[in-house]
């Protein structure tokens, strides 16, 4: 047979430039330069498309990722750090079915292996005292917790949720490249890999048989709500908040399977049980997927300095009171060094070799392994043995063995040998990548996640694949500028489409989840920091008008609301005040740490706010500049308030929004009236306060006068209808507090119920003669207490 | 040597702490054949919202507990008697020093009084160079792991100033080293940090020592608080030997053994978790009466 012959499988002109590196092995193209099997169907439509064609889908993609608010963390080398596009590689990695099979089996294989060599690490020991594992890379090894070693997991299994690194080698075998056992993160990411990716090529995917990932994650889901104790208790996922790099995976995946989002400050440990702070009290909660690092779990037995941990959490899986999805250790297993046992691990456990090779890893503690890496120091990477990074992630710490001088080398082994390692130099197979209008071939690696099932593991058709910026495979790393791309797994046959919802069985209305106080806490203040931001900006708006109006800034009714800036930290002198700005930026920061409970939509609403004002804050001047800019930002806030009034479900977390606004807006019109409905106010200030409070035309159509002191108060003070009004911020006060758990005990009302009943009486029968400024001052303070007592009562 | 022994430690707070979960180690040890622990008790006031007990990592019985309503003040009363029939190591009976490596290679259990965790850096005590120095030269001339110890253990009471006004809880070995003065808890995390970075396994030892000593010997510095001395692993035949070197000795009775660990932290007295705004104060009453 002719191998080069023309023909239907011919390459088009879109893989003209197309060729892969000699020695290494490709994806789409076999050894002999013929399109794979598994690729034909892609790269026939693919090559259908004009380069219009190819810009205005990756752009589908690009712009379903921003829209979703997918972003990764870039940590800068002066320790800061920035949020960043999500570096989405748009052409999909595609492998046969029968293939990922194969893959499957020998992954299978390793999760039990891990599993046993778990159990024995934390158990009996048997694996160093049997010879198979030194013991100084337990005891030496910072991800050994020994508070955890007897600890027997719940349910009998330790770990239940496991990522590899698999690369393909010259010769087409995949290997393992590591284990990641910690937190394993990029599920999510896969998922919004997916998403997008198949919105690039809407038309292929849906025909072309490629497997779904949704059927994964409903085992996935459903296995650990039967890891729970009762139907009362909960899951949650474990996160150690908005600062680290994968929290927004931890939010999204938390809203994809409908668990709580939690940190450790919003767990405790009540008589040997977990338990969530929630608004309506205590709540048990039976199984956390944990991402965060187990040593920081608990400060009391772990890591002591950690603030992200719960204190007494060990004590609580200890008394077995819960599952943790995987159990505090397993960070062990992530060690390098392992990987130069675990083939023989596997004979000792298991009787059996290792169905999938790991990379081939020699630890320098031990005089034969050692005299090897120094014979053969063109092969090695040689790096720290209990790191626990990826091999391309540990650059700065990894040195190629035939670049240090072979005595410095020997030198280097023989004082240090014991902490290090020499690894097999990664060679990985390259997949097509869309660079400059071709497809180039690019260094790959692939995460693989299973998950534990009732009926054993479950292998997630598809991944998270790593694609190289350069034709170096070290620099698949996304802080190297790396790219992420989705991963096919293609069958023969049509694949079930399946989705989250149960297969069978009568609707049923899912349960709401319990709100955390510090969910709660980060609502209320999200509500009182964008209410005060808008009253800033229109206190500052009516104060740059009346600067052009007098073009003094000393005139009288400028100096009368001095202040309520004064009382707020702003210089009125800035067109655009840094204490606007930063006040914005502690709304973005309260929202940061509920975005699981927010929609991508109201984020995006609120940094476009934050980012354009912080633009406009670099040129705008005072005065009529000011007043105009103030007005756009005003507009867009109104953006979010509506899309939080018209979208937000109105759950117990929208109740304690809402709650934030009406006590900020409540104190700040309280401010307002009694600095400038005082009686000794300057000619003017009346008109300003109706302005401020944005009741011009209320004012007109109520009262056919001009403003008195009457008018104005009875209008933003005890008009129930005014939206702008006290009164009307205490009627929401109430409603909304009489909602929420607890404001009744056996027909009793609760100390907030009641304050807030007083305050709200003690208002409606005020009238406008007799409401002066010391009883709005008055009034100012109780709705101050009314904050403290539901701080007091749900936030703590 | 039959004794008693009563602690006191009270936590007085500026701000009432919002709750707290402690584990404590201030019960003397029960060790089979060197010390027997008769009617031990640990009262805590207030009384804790939750008590229970678990045997830690290294093998020392721990109280967990939680208070769960606000508090000022808080204090933990230890009593117990003590038979310590243990009187010292006896005879060296360790190898070279150059031994000690291939017998801990041939080590190959991991419980709690393994040598192997006591080898590495441990979260409070890294071994430095400086340290590490100065234990070569130490113990120069020294024959045997044993008598290495002992040499560093005397070199360092010899150079090093006991001054309880220098040092806190949290000050490294490094720094106290550097100084050369600090108080039971300096003098031994220093002598582990050197011993470990010579290659010799070494562990951290808190406990008491009796209030009045024996006729005719001088008081020992360190006993009216709770004390803390150093075990070094000095190889399979020899075993675990135990030193003090802000007093210069080998343990025997007048020590008594509450915990063992790495390093203060692994035997910390009060550990714990507090939510609490302001500052704290806290005074230590010990007395161990010959009996």
């Amino acid at each position: 047979m002719e191998k080069k012959a023309p023909g239907p499988d011919a390459l088009p002109p879109v893989l003209a430039g197309y060729q892969p590196l000699p020695g290494i092995s490709d994806e789409l193209l076999d050894p002999q330069g013929q399109i794979r099997p598994v690729w034909r169907g892609f790269v026939r439509h693919f090559a259908g498309l004009t380069p219009e064609d190819i810009g205005r889908r990756f752009a589908r993609g690009d712009q379903y990722l921003r829209d979703a608010g997918v972003f990764f963390r870039q940590y800068g080398v002066g320790g800061g750090s920035t949020e960043r596009a999500w570096p989405l590689s748009h052409i999909p990695v595609l492998i046969e079915e029968a293939e990922w099979d194969k893959i499957a089996q020998g992954l299978m294989q390793r999760a039990d292996l891990l599993e046993q060599v778990m159990a024995d690490l934390y158990g009996p020991n048997r694996l160093v005292a049997d010879g198979h594992l030194p013991a100084a890379l337990v005891a030496g090894n910072p991800e050994w917790l020994r508070p955890m070693v007897g600890v027997e997991p719940r349910g009998g299994h330790y770990l239940h949720f496991l990522a590899f690194e698999i690369g393909r080698g010259p010769d087409g075998t995949w290997w393992v490249l590591g284990d990641r056992a910690q937190a394993p993160s990029g599920a999510g990411f896969a998922l919004e890999n997916r998403v997008a990716v198949g919105r690039v090529f809407s038309d292929l995917y849906a025909d072309a048989h490629v497997h779904r990932l949704a059927g994964f994650f409903r085992l996935f889901r459903d296995a650990l709500q039967g890891l729970r104790a009762d139907s009362d208790s909960r899951v949650g996922i474990l996160t150690p908040g908005p600062l680290n790099e994968t929290y927004f995976e931890h939010a999204y995946i938390a809203r994809y399977l409908g668990f709580m989002l939690l940190q450790g400050e919003d767990l405790t440990v009540a008589d040997g049980q977990l338990m969530v702070r929630t608004v309506a009290g205590l709540k048990p909660i039976s199984v956390l997927w944990r991402r965060l690092d187990g040593a920081y779990a608990d400060p009391l037995e772990l890591e002591a300095q950690s603030r992200l941990g719960t204190p007494g959490m060990v004590s609580a899986l200890r008394k077995g009171s819960a599952t943790m999805v995987n159990a505090i250790g397993s960070g062990v297993l992530e060690t390098r060094a392992l990987l130069a046992f675990m083939p023989r691990i596997a004979r000792a456990l298991r009787d059996e070799p290792l169905i999938l090779p790991n990379i081939a890893t020699w630890w320098c503690g031990q005089a034969k392994e050692r005299a090897h890496v120094q014979a053969n120091p063109e092969r090695m990477v040689i790096s720290p043995a209990l790191s626990t990074r990826q091999p391309f992630d540990d650059d700065a710490a990894a040195v190629q063995g035939n670049r240090v001088k072979p005595d410095e080398l020997a030198r280097w082994l023989a004082k240090d040998g014991a902490n290090l390692v020499g690894q097999e130099a990664v060679t990985l197979s390259t997949t097509p990548a869309y660079v400059d209008g071709a497809l180039t071939p690019r260094p790959m690696s692939l995460r693989v996640f299973v998950a534990r099932t009732p009926s054993g593991w479950q292998v997630m058709p598809g991944g998270f694949a790593r694609i190289g910026s350069t034709p170096d495979p070290k620099a698949i790393a996304m802080q190297r500028g790396g790219t992420a791309a989705d991963v096919w797994i293609v069958s023969p046959k049509p694949v079930e489409t399946a989705s989250m919802l149960p297969a069978e069985g009568p609707y049923v209305r899912t349960q709401l989840s319990v709100l955390p106080s510090r969910a709660a806490d980060n609502l209320y203040w999200l509500g009182r920091y964008v209410e005060r931001t808008e009253g800033i900006m229109r206190l500052a708006r009516s104060h740059h008008i009346r600067l052009v109006e007098t073009g003094d800034a000393t005139a009288p009714l400028l100096t009368a609301i001095a202040p309520l800036f004064k009382g707020q930290g702003i210089d009125p002198a800035e067109g655009i005040p840094k204490g606007l700005i930063a006040t914005l930026g502690s709304a973005i920061g309260s929202a940061a740490q509920v975005r699981d409970r927010f929609s991508p939509d109201g984020w995006s609403a609120l940094t476009d706010l934050d980012k354009t004002a912080r633009r406009m804050a670099e040129t705008v001047t005072a005065g009529d500049d000011a007043a105009r800019a103030i007005s756009a930002l005003l507009r867009k806030l109104t953006g979010f308030s509506g899309l939080v009034h018209e979208n937000m479900y109105r759950f117990t977390g929208w109740r304690f929004l809402e709650l934030g606004r009406y006590i900020e807006r409540a104190a700040g019109m309280a401010g307002v009236l009694a600095t400038l409905a005082d009686a000794e106010a300057p000619d003017g200030a009346l008109d300003l306060a109706v302005e401020v409070g944005d009741s011009v035309m209320s004012h007109r159509r109520r009262f056919a006068v001009s403003s008195t002191r009457e008018t104005v108060i009875d209008l933003l003070a005890l008009d129930g209808s005014n939206p702008r009004a006290v009164m009307f911020q205490l009627d929401g006060i109430r409603a909304q507090v009489a909602l929420l758990p607890g404001a009744t005990q056996a027909g009793q009302l609760s100390d907030l119920s009641r304050a807030v009943l007083r305050a709200h009486t003690a208002l409606a029968t005020e009238r406008p003669e007799t409401l002066d400024s010391a009883a709005i001052w008055e009034l100012r303070s109780t709705v101050w207490g009314l904050s403290d007592l539901l701080t007091e009562t749900y936030l703590r | 040597m039959l004794y008693h022994i009563r602690l006191s430690i009270t936590y007085d707070y500026d701000s009432p702490a919002m709750g707290g979960r402690h584990l404590l180690r201030l019960l003397p040890l029960d060790i089979p054949g060197e010390q027997e622990v008769t009617a031990p008790l640990l009262a805590i006031s207030p009384r804790p919202t939750e008590r229970g007990s678990f045997t830690d990592f290294f093998g020392n019985p721990t109280e967990e507990m939680a208070l769960m309503s606000d508090h000022s003040k808080i204090v933990f009363t230890a009593t117990a008697r003590v038979n310590r029939s243990f009187a010292g190591p006896g005879d060296d009976v360790s190898g070279p020093l150059a031994t000690l490596p291939a017998a801990l290679a041939a080590w190959r259990e991991l419980d709690g009084t393994s040598p192997h965790h006591f080898l590495h850096a441990s979260p409070r005590i890294h071994p430095a160079a400086p340290m590490t120095d100065y234990a070569r030269a130490a113990i120069k001339g020294a024959r045997s792991v044993r008598g290495a110890v002992e040499a560093l253990g005397m070199a360092l009471h010899r150079d090093m100033t006991f001054d309880s006004r220098t040092t806190t809880v949290d000050t490294p070995p490094d720094e106290a080293f550097e100084r050369r003065t600090g108080v039971c808890q300096d003098f031994a995390q220093v002598m582990i940090a050197a011993l470990r970075g010579i290659g010799i396994p070494a562990g951290y030892v808190s406990g008491f020592l009796r209030t009045v000593p024996p006729p005719g010997k001088p008081r020992l510095e360190g006993a009216d608080a709770m004390h803390a001395w150093v075990r070094a692993w000095c190889g399979p035949e020899a075993g675990w030997v135990e030193f003090d070197p802000t007093n210069a000795c080998l343990v025997g009775a007048d020590h008594i053994v509450v915990a063992y660990g790495r390093d203060y932290g692994d035997v910390a007295p009060v550990a714990g978790v507090l939510r609490i705004s302001g500052k704290q104060k806290s005074k230590q009453a010990v007395d161990v009466i010959a009996l």
